[in-house]
Formats: structure tokens, C-alpha cells, sequence
């Protein structure tokens, strides 16, 4: 059962579209056996779409799918599956309580005498996991035993036992920490050498080169280009990606005037994710802080607000050192913090519009302060929600109206700074230009805004200084309207300020 | 345009249930044809509308409590034992039930909160906790005997001018009432909501989660209390007098249309909820079912009415008679993960 | 997306736990409490003269374990499976009548009593299931909602005992082997027949994996409706064997055996104190079987010293907050989202 015959795959002028919006409008891609290949492009590129296409959780408006050399057409999972392809999602799939081998074989378990073979099941698995080279995983271990790393190793195994002779790996690194990431790496290599063919989709440009064969390249769902990694600089894959008419309108950036005291600073501060950050946000400014995943962007955001707080180093509010802590603390300040996840953790989807209007106002302020809710109207007339009440429960807004009530909150509270994480992600256009221009009005009435945002032409676009971010430490910074290509620079490690 | 009044989801079946049962009331029974027949009706079915009313603010903010039926038995007989007879303890008497109700709120929330247990199983370890402690205190059976002023809050009656005789215990279930749903209306209310609906939410606009699930549990304990004070009056002293209000109570929430989890559900329905029950088994009595089918009957109301409000729109969708207007867009699915 | 993820999940988690964590499962501390608590109870009997563990004690411990026991084991399954059961002390109950009654006093009756019995069992647990499944009713409500209609029936149908069992099927109630008891061996046997089924068969697997997470089971392709209702079937049928063997030792069926006893609340405590999560998908059976032994020593010893039958609930309920909470730490590390908080 040792996987390892050679396979090709070839995906010819797949088209996708959602709800009317295409998402894939032609992309064409190749895949051999023994080679990873990467898929490169920014976010809304159609990266993870092309993908589930692959794996059969979507299915293609329009072209088609050949797996050696024999067109297959997959209306499920399992589908895909039987066709030896299998995909390892950004989200893990196991059960924390069961053993590895239990996990792997969940759904598949060997049975021999009315009950689970787990002789043979731990030792499949074992055989599994030593032919990765990864012997220091116990295949009767509990998975919450392991390590985050460890336990994409498990996925990538479970992923290899349904004969999976393609495999594709959406961000694989996003979890990991730095040195895991270079056991991934090897992992990767092994699974080439023994014949598998490797999707690798990833916006991280160093494993990129370090890892791959060839390099895909999309674009607004198309294919932009297909070239052997040798043969590509990471000026020519920047240049790639980043190919668009700027044609967008932001507002106006802050004029000197604009600016004010500086109302956030960070001095030296640190946690166990980010290191000697020096930080100054003035009234009236919008601080750009790009990086790529796992750079620490969110980091800072979390620590500022006090969720993993800092634990080196100074925090001021207005001139003042202040110990952050809780959340709570952060709000009472004048900090608000727009997360990157609204349904996770902004919103109480059940709830009314009104009701989250006033969430922040009544869980963190006393006395009249609280209780005050005769500006509701006005608050959702600035951030020009629309709704059919202000009675309607959130869950049946749009994501971006359930972004402008996000915002709303906070506006209820009269914050100092305002941190926004990923403020559009996932919003329509409209609602987009709309939060743009909500974020710069705010600015202009003395709010000192920190904005992360992994859309480089959002962040350059909107920041009046731009600071980018790379392996948790600060790796320089840009002045506004720098060029996208000397922002992925400091952010990929390759960059001038690297050395700060 | 139509008047159209605005009603937390899921509370217009009980008020139609509620409705249809009054109807079915007024045309079985001689009783009802005058309002009196009607305040007996809320007068018997108070103190279930008080725990429901106490149970709402736990289920709402995401908990369950299974320790109010005991709690209930605990207070009758603490009281009866104390007071025994003498009129001169009422007063202080009273006051120490409440405060018992309290504190045993009080500790199911600080265990709940602090110790991470589930507040099943802590409520439960309650109830066990409760049962045993009241009996061997009291020697296994109650002794004792309540005062005429204790019972005066379960039986006694006081005249309002207008009205007439109104009972005192449809005053305090009418004073708690209003309370709970100002209560619900404010801020805190709102909050413990949230705090059911999506804790990490209100946690990250500065709300203080555990704090918001204690008062719950605390107000729960507290209003079992003064249920315990009015079913002591009504009914008599007697050790089975609280056995199985938790999940009546509980039914009664969710027969208002409460989210069991949370996030979801008006006070007022609950307390809706414990009143179309209580009319229900005057109804059945009245029609000549025997008490015994009682339990039956409450039992497929309750499965009924989660399915109903779990199956979701499509049922309810089907079951409409008239089409909804079109420009709702598909519920976005709740965040679940 | 993932870094959001990135932030959830623990980066530099201790690849291997301390050694003494690993095998210390709750199993093995909740066996270590039981025989810390004979010792103990030993000694504190011991210093009236008398002796805990004669044969009347064995005895007795054994006797108590049997009922609470064979509905722990089925509850066990369901609460593994992401469930509950509320149903079952009514369930107890109404199996002791319909056994009672089939067999009449009659020996040829026994097997019919005992499979009607047993078919009607599995019945209400069939219910259960599929108005938790197909209803999609809260397993809270579902299962309280059908208790509250067998209690119905019983109250409508019956005012005490009835039925009459033969005096050939009594021996299974009261015959013993020395000390122990010959329906606490055939609870044990259910016990050890569970354990296989839940660690050594596909079904018991997904019985896990379905309490672990509902939606890793379903990506997975495992028919996680079917699974949910084989729970309550077999928890129901656990219930039944109870009532059978109570309808045997009371020699009539009665139909508040199982509610007097409270085994629905009762059964619960004793599999959680045996280690297995509310919330499914962690635990087992030969911790809930050392949860009952625990429960049935502590009421022996109290008898032995003649304590206050009512500080036995006290204390019970102290002992199960104080495990669950003890529990909750050890977990907290690696703490899954409970559906039953």
C-alpha cells in the first residue's frame, strides 16, 4: 500500500464563480508526480478555490480535469479521494482525545474478527510515519499529546493512507512555528522524492524558493504565468502578483496639520511572539503594519488590546504607561480592537443590530455612560449601515454591513486608538470604500489608527506610514504610497531594513 | 402599513399557545368567564413563573439549573423548621430564605465560573448536596410548621382598589416580572444575552463574562427562594413540595422559546411558557384527563416545541400560510467552530 | 482564517507530557480513590470493631453496584457519544413492570418477559434517538420529554407494584458465589462486553470520534445520525436489563424503582466521576464502573457506621463537584468546547 506511483494531473481553463462572482476565470495548471509545485498570488487570487476544486469540494463552472491523462469530473470528496487526491486544509481535522492511529484511520479502520485490527492499524500507521522519516511520532499517542507541527505530520499521513498519490497543502506553514517549519520543509522533500505529486499553495515567498519545483502564478483568478523556480527572482514573482492597474480610490492621506500627539506608543515592548517593538501612532494617522501571516501582526493587535499581553517593554496611551492586561483595560482606555474574525469574536450574531451597537458602551463602561442609547441611529447612520431595523439580528446582515456594525461599536465608545485587523476581508466592494473612508474620517477627528491589512494595495493605499513586520520583530518602515514590491521585500526577509 | 409588534424570535408560538389554551379555558370552564377564575389561575401557577423566570437568566447566558427544585424544598423547610408556629420569626425568617437562595447561587456560579465545571454537573452536585443537607438537618421529615404571616405571601390576598382582591403572590410574580424584563431591557441584560450568544465577543468589548454568568446563577438561586416562600404558603410544608420544578421550570423556558445554549429568548416568554403549562393542566383537569397524563402531555409539548424551534426556517417556512416578503437574504450560518 | 488559528492553537506545546501525567488517567486515579476509600472506610469501620470488606460488605457494595451500574454502562455510551439520557430511570421502571407482567408467575414466560422487556427498551431508546436526530431536538429535552411521557403512562397505569416473577427467575436476583453475587457478575460481564465494544469495534470508535467532533466525523464520511441512535438504543437496553434484574430481587415489577433510586441524575454522576467527559468523545466504561463502586462503598461505609442516611447526598454531591472540578484542571490545557456548560 506505499504510495509512490507516479501520477500527473492537469487542470485546463477552470472557471468558478460565487454568487455571480468569478473567482477562477481560466487556469490552467500541471502537476507531476515527484515535483512541488507552487501556487503563488495574493489573497483573492483564487489560491484555496483552485484547490477545493482539485480536492472536489467544489465543482468547476467550466473546464476540465484529467488525471493520467484521463478526464475525471469529481462530485464529492471521496470522489477525489478515489482518484488518489487529498487535500490538507488550514484547519486541522483530528480528535485531540483519540490516538494517532485512530485518527488516521477514522472512518477506514481496519477490522479483522468482528473487531479493529489496531495491530495493524498502528502498524500501517507506523509504517507510514517511518517512511516520512517521522519516527519520533508514537502512532498510539494521543493526538493533544503532540505538537502543533507533529500534528500536520498526522494530517499529512491520514491524508497519504487513502493511497493519496496528490496531495495538496493549503498554507501548511500558517501554524507553525519557525523551527517546525523547517521540519515541514524536509517532510515536503521526502513526499517529492517518493513520487508524490505536491500542490503548495503559499504567499510566502522565501519557502516558496527554498521548497518548489515550478511556480504557478494567478491573478484575479487567472493564470498569470508558469515557470520552473530556477528560472524566476522574487522581483519577477512580485511583479507577477502584484500586475494591476492601482485604479483604486482611497481617501485622501492626513496632511501634516492633521497630525496630533502621539496617542499609542510602544517602547521595547514583547511577548512570546513579538520582540522589541517600537512603535509611535499620532492622533489623526493611519499606521500601516504589514507582514505576512505569521509575521506577528495579529500579535501586536492582541497584545495591545490586551488579550496576550506584552510582557517586555512599554505601552503608552497618551504620553501615559499603562499596564494592558485584559481587554477590559484596553476598552476603558479609549482602545478598540476591529478582529479579524467578526463572527468569531466581534459579533453576537443573534443579537440585534441595536444590541451590538451597544455591546462595548454596556459590558465595559458604568453609570449613565452605559445606559445611553439615544445615538444608535446616529452611530449607524455614520457607519451608513444598512439593515431593515435596527431590531434585525446581525447574522442576516452582509459581511459588510456586519463590519460597519462592528465598527459602530467602537465608534459608541469614543476610542483614542482604534487597531483594525484584516477591516475588509471577505466584504463586497462597496462596503470596502465604505470602511476606507469611515477609518480616515475617524483619523481626521484625532483617532490614531493601527491598521493591519494582508492586502497590500489596501494598506498602501489608505497608511501614512507604513510599518512592515517580519518573524515577530519590526523589519523596517516605508513612508506612504510605497511600492508593493518594497513592502513584500521587508516583509519576505529579503529587505534593507532587515538588519533593525 | 400594518402594526406589527416586534417580538424576540421565537415568542409569538407561546403567546399564541398561551391564547388558544385562555380560549379553551373560558369556553370548558364556568370559572373563567370572570377575571377572578383567571387570577386564580396566575395565583397557582406564580411560583413555577418565578423559578421559570430565574432559570431564564441561566439558560439565556448559556448554563442550566438543576439545584432549584431542591432549593425550593430546602427553603419550605428551613422555614417551617425555624419559624415553627411563631409569628414573632416571619420577618427574619424570610429574609434568611432569600439570603440561603442567595448563597447557594452564589457558590453554583463560583464553581461554575472558577473551577471551569459544567454548571450541569455542579448545579446537580447541588441538588444532591441540598437534598441530603435539609434532611439531615430535619431528621428526614420536615417538622415544624410555617406562621399565619409566612403563608400570607402563597394564599392571602390583598384588596386593590379597582381590582378588587388580588392575591399577594400575583403581585410579587407581577413586580418580578416587570423587573426581569426592565432588567432585560438594560445593559446588564443585554450583556448576559451576548454572553450566551458569543462569549469571546463580549469578553473582547471589555464585558466582564464570569462575573455577568454569576449573576445569573445568583439571581436564579434567589428567585427559587422566593418561589420556595409563596409554594410554602399555597401548598403546605411538605419534603416533595419542590421535586421536579427544575425541569418543569426548565420546560417552561423552552416552551418560551428559549435557546437551551443560550444567546436566544425573552424573559416574558419564559414566564409565558410556566403560565400556558400551569393552564394547560387546569385545562386537562378541567376536560376530565387525569392528572397522571399530565407528565405525558408536558413531555410532547416540550420535545415539540425544540424540534419546532430547531428545525428552523424550513418547517416554518412551509407551515406559513402567507409567502414572506422576499428580501431577506439566507441566514448566514452561526458561527459554530 | 489561519491566523486566527494561528493564534488558537498552542505553538510550542510540550511534544511529550511528564510520564506520571501519561498513565495517570482519570481511570487510574478514580481506582486509586476507591482504594484509598476502602482503606479509609476499612479503618474508620474497623475502629467500631467491625470489619468493612466481610462478606456482608463485599456483599453489599456488589448489590448496590449491580442497578446503578448496568445503567451507568448505557448512559456511559450516550454521554461518550456527545449525548444524554433522562429517560432512564422511568425506563427502569416500566421494563421491571412489562417483564413482571409477561411472566405472571410463570417459569415458561421468563425468556418472553425478559425480550419484551427488552424489545421495548430498545424501543424508547429508538425514540430517543430519532427525535435527537431527525427532530434535532436538544438530547437534554428529547430525553426529559420522553421520560416526562413514560411517567405519564406509569402514573395512568399503575398506583404500586405489579406483575409477579416466577420464583426460578428470583435466583438471578439473589443467588451469589460466596460473597459476590451472581447479577453483579452478569453486570460485570455487560461492563466487560461494553469495553470491547467501545475500544475494539468500528461502531465503538465512532462513537468517539462522534463525541470528539461532530463535524470531523462527518468530513470523515461516518454516519454520524445512525451512530447517535445505536447509543441510545443500547443506553435504553441498558436500562432494561436494570429493570429486569430489580423486577427479579423485588419479585414484582414497580414503577417508581428506577426514579426512587433516581438513576437518570444518578448514573450520570457516576459516569462523570468515572473520568468521561459530559461533553463526549473522552472517557469510558471501566471508569464509570469504578465511579459506582465508589458511590456504592461510600454508602456502605455510611451504613456501616450508621451515619445519617442523608449525609450520603451531601457528601455525594461534594464528591462529584470536587472530581469534575479536579478533572476540568487537569483538562484545561488542552480543554475542548463543551456543548453542556
Amino acid at each position: 500500500m506505499t504510495p509512490g506511483i507516479a501520477t500527473s494531473v492537469r487542470l485546463t481553463g477552470i472557471t468558478k464563480s460565487f454568487l455571480g462572482v468569478p473567482v477562477l476565470r481560466g487556469v490552467d495548471l500541471e502537476l507531476r508526480g515527484g515535483e512541488v509545485h507552487a501556487v503563488m498570488g495574493e489573497n483573492g487570487a483564487g489560491k484555496s478555490t483552485l484547490l477545493k476544486v482539485l480536492a472536489g469540494v467544489h465543482r468547476p463552472d467550466g473546464g476540465t480535469i484529467e488525471v493520467d491523462g484521463a478526464e475525471v469530473s469529481f462530485a464529492s470528496p471521496t470522489d477525489a479521494q478515489r482518484a488518489g487526491i487529498a487535500i490538507i486544509h488550514q484547519e486541522f481535522t483530528l480528535l485531540p482525545h483519540r490516538s494517532v492511529a485512530e485518527n488516521v484511520y477514522l472512518g477506514r479502520e481496519p477490522v479483522r474478527r468482528m473487531q479493529v485490527d489496531r495491530r495493524r492499524m498502528v502498524a500501517d500507521t507506523r509504517e507510514l510515519l517511518n517512511w516520512l522519516g517521522e519516527d519520533g511520532i508514537d502512532p498510539a499517542d494521543n493526538v493533544s499529546s503532540l505538537s502543533v507541527a507533529q500534528r500536520q505530520v498526522v494530517e499529512i499521513v491520514k491524508a497519504l493512507s487513502t493511497d493519496a498519490r496528490v496531495l495538496g497543502m493549503d498554507e501548511p506553514t500558517a501554524a507553525l512555528a519557525d523551527h517546525e517549519v523547517e521540519l515541514l520543509y524536509d517532510l515536503v522533500r521526502r513526499l517529492r522524492e517518493r513520487g508524490i505529486a505536491i500542490l503548495y499553495v503559499s504567499h510566502r515567498m522565501r519557502e516558496v524558493f527554498d521548497l518548489s519545483d515550478r511556480i504557478t502564478v494567478l491573478k484575479d483568478g487567472r493564470f498569470v504565468t508558469c515557470a520552473p523556480t530556477g528560472e524566476l527572482t522574487s522581483e519577477d514573482l512580485v511583479r507577477h502578483m502584484v500586475g494591476r492597474d492601482l485604479g483604486e480610490y482611497y481617501p485622501d492621506r492626513a496632511v501634516p496639520d492633521d497630525l496630533g500627539r502621539v496617542r499609542l506608543a510602544l517602547r521595547g515592548a514583547g511577548n512570546d511572539r513579538v520582540r522589541d517593538l517600537n512603535i509611535e501612532v499620532r492622533a489623526g494617522e493611519i499606521v500601516g503594519l504589514a507582514g505576512l501571516q505569521g509575521s506577528g501582526r495579529s500579535a501586536v493587535a492582541r497584545a495591545v488590546f490586551g488579550v496576550e499581553p506584552f510582557t517586555r517593554g512599554l505601552l503608552e496611551v497618551d504620553g501615559v504607561a499603562q499596564r494592558v492586561t485584559r481587554p477590559r483595560t484596553a476598552v476603558r482606555l479609549g482602545i478598540a480592537l476591529v478582529t479579524e474574525d467578526r463572527k468569531g469574536d466581534g459579533l453576537a450574531l443573534r443579537q440585534s443590530v441595536r444590541d451590538n451597537t451597544l455591546l462595548v458602551r454596556r459590558a465595559a463602561l458604568r453609570g449613565a455612560r452605559s445606559r445611553a442609547r439615544s445615538d444608535v441611529p446616529a452611530l449607524l447612520d455614520v457607519v451608513t449601515v444598512v439593515a431593515r431595523g435596527e431590531h434585525q439580528e446581525v447574522r442576516y446582515l452582509s459581511g459588510g454591513n456586519q463590519q460597519k456594525v462592528v465598527l459602530a461599536k467602537w465608534l459608541a465608545v469614543e476610542p483614542r486608538v482604534l487597531v483594525v485587523d484584516e477591516p475588509t476581508r471577505g466584504i463586497d466592494v462597496g462596503a470596502k470604500r465604505a470602511v476606507h473612508e469611515i477609518l480616515r474620517d475617524l483619523a481626521r477627528r484625532g483617532v490614531a489608527v493601527l491598521m493591519i491589512s494582508s492586502e497590500l494595495p489596501e494598506l498602501i493605499g489608505m497608511s501614512d506610514r507604513i510599518l512592515v513586520m517580519h518573524d515577530g520583530a519590526l523589519a523596517g518602515e516605508l513612508p506612504a504610497g510605497a511600492s508593493e514590491g518594497a513592502v513584500m521585500a521587508l516583509a519576505t526577509g529579503h529587505g534593507v531594513g532587515e538588519v533593525a | 402599513m400594518t402594526w406589527r409588534p416586534r417580538l424576540a424570535e421565537g415568542t409569538a408560538p407561546v403567546l399564541v399557545v398561551l391564547l388558544l389554551l385562555l380560549i379553551g379555558l373560558a369556553i370548558a370552564g364556568p370559572a373563567y368567564d370572570e377575571p377572578s377564575g383567571y387570577l386564580a389561575l396566575l395565583k397557582r401557577a406564580a411560583p413555577l413563573m418565578i423559578l421559570a423566570i430565574g432559570q431564564y437568566f441561566v439558560i439565556v447566558s448559556g448554563g442550566f439549573d438543576l439545584s432549584v427544585g431542591a432549593l425550593v424544598t430546602a427553603g419550605v423547610v428551613i422555614a417551617a423548621r425555624l419559624i415553627d408556629g411563631s409569628e414573632s420569626a416571619t420577618a427574619w425568617v424570610i429574609l434568611l430564605v432569600l439570603g440561603f437562595g442567595l448563597l447557594v447561587g452564589l457558590v453554583n456560579g463560583l464553581v461554575t465560573t472558577k473551577l471551569l465545571v459544567p454548571s450541569f454537573i455542579v448545579t446537580l452536585g447541588m441538588l444532591l448536596v441540598l437534598d441530603g443537607a435539609i434532611f439531615l438537618w430535619t431528621g428526614g421529615a420536615p417538622r415544624g410548621a410555617l406562621s399565619a404571616g409566612f403563608r400570607m405571601f402563597g394564599r392571602g390576598a390583598v384588596d386593590v382598589p379597582v381590582l378588587g382582591e388580588v392575591p399577594w403572590s400575583v403581585l410579587i410574580l407581577l413586580a418580578i416580572l416587570v423587573a426581569a424584563a426592565l432588567f432585560m431591557r438594560g445593559g446588564t441584560g443585554r450583556a448576559l444575552v451576548a454572553v450566551g450568544d458569543n462569549e469571546a465577543a463580549v469578553r473582547l468589548s471589555g464585558g466582564q463574562v464570569d462575573r455577568l454568568r454569576l449573576l445569573a446563577f445568583v439571581l436564579s438561586g434567589l428567585l427559587a427562594a422566593v418561589a420556595a416562600i409563596l409554594l410554602g404558603g399555597f401548598a403546605g410544608v411538605s419534603a416533595q413540595v419542590g421535586n421536579g420544578l427544575e425541569f418543569r421550570a426548565i420546560t417552561a423556558v423552552v416552551l418560551g422559546g428559549v435557546l437551551l445554549g443560550g444567546g436566544r429568548g425573552s424573559v416574558v416568554a419564559a414566564a409565558a411558557g410556566a403560565l400556558s403549562l400551569e393552564a394547560l393542566f387546569t385545562l386537562l383537569n378541567l376536560l376530565g384527563v387525569s392528572g397522571a397524563l399530565e407528565s405525558a402531555v408536558q413531555g410532547v409539548i416540550i420535545i415539540v416545541a425544540v424540534a419546532y424551534a430547531s428545525l428552523g426556517s424550513g418547517v416554518r417556512q412551509r407551515l406559513r400560510l402567507w409567502p414572506k416578503q422576499r428580501n431577506v437574504a439566507r441566514p448566514a450560518q452561526p458561527a459554530s467552530s | 482564517m489561519s491566523t486566527l488559528q494561528e493564534n488558537t492553537l498552542p505553538v510550542r506545546q510540550q511534544a511529550t507530557r511528564p510520564a506520571a501525567q501519561r498513565w495517570l488517567t482519570p481511570v487510574v486515579i478514580v481506582y486509586i480513590a476507591l482504594v484509598a476509600l476502602l482503606v479509609v472506610g476499612s479503618v474508620l469501620v474497623g475502629l467500631r470493631g467491625e470489619v468493612l470488606l466481610d462478606q456482608g460488605g463485599i456483599l453489599n457494595i456488589l448489590t448496590r453496584a449491580t442497578a446503578l451500574g448496568l445503567v451507568a454502562i448505557g448512559q456511559t455510551m450516550v454521554i461518550l457519544t456527545g449525548s444524554l439520557d433522562l429517560s432512564v430511570a422511568y425506563l427502569v421502571g416500566l421494563t421491571s413492570l412489562i417483564a413482571a407482567e409477561t411472566m405472571a408467575g410463570r417459569d415458561g414466560m421468563v425468556v418472553p418477559g425478559v425480550l419484551l422487556a427488552l424489545a421495548v427498551a430498545a424501543g424508547v431508546g429508538l425514540v430517543n434517538g430519532l427525535v435527537i436526530t431527525v427532530l434535532k431536538a436538544n438530547a437534554f429535552i428529547a430525553t426529559l420529554g420522553v421520560a416526562l411521557i413514560l411517567r405519564g403512562y406509569l402514573e395512568e397505569n399503575y398506583t404500586g407494584p405489579a406483575g409477579d416473577v416466577p420464583r426460578g427467575f428470583q435466583h438471578l436476583g439473589y443467588d451469589r458465589i460466596g460473597p459476590v453475587p451472581v447479577a453483579a457478575l452478569l453486570m460485570l460481564a455487560v461492563a466487560v462486553l461494553s469495553w470491547w465494544y467501545l475500544s475494539r469495534t468500528r461502531s465503538g470508535y465512532h462513537m468517539y470520534a462522534v463525541g470528539g467532533d461532530i463535524e470531523v466525523a462527518r468530513l470523515s464520511g461516518l454516519p454520524t445520525r445512525r451512530i447517535i441512535v445505536t447509543a441510545h438504543v443500547l443506553c435504553s437496553v441498558a436500562a432494561g436489563l436494570t429493570g429486569i434484574y430489580l423486577a427479579s430481587r423485588l419479585g414484582s415489577g414497580a414503577p417508581y424503582v428506577g426514579t426512587d433510586a433516581g438513576y437518570d441524575l444518578e448514573s450520570i454522576a457516576a459516569v462523570v466521576l468515572g473520568g468521561t467527559l459530559l461533553a463526549g468523545g473522552r472517557g469510558g466504561v471501566a471508569g464509570t464502573i469504578g465511579g459506582v463502586l465508589i458511590l456504592a462503598t461510600l454508602d456502605t461505609i455510611f451504613d456501616d457506621l450508621e451515619v445519617d442516611p442523608f449525609f450520603k447526598d451531601v457528601v455525594r454531591g461534594v464528591v462529584l463537584v470536587t472530581a469534575v472540578a479536579l478533572y476540568a484542571r487537569r483538562m484545561s490545557a488542552n480543554r475542548t468546547r463543551g456543548r453542556l456548560t
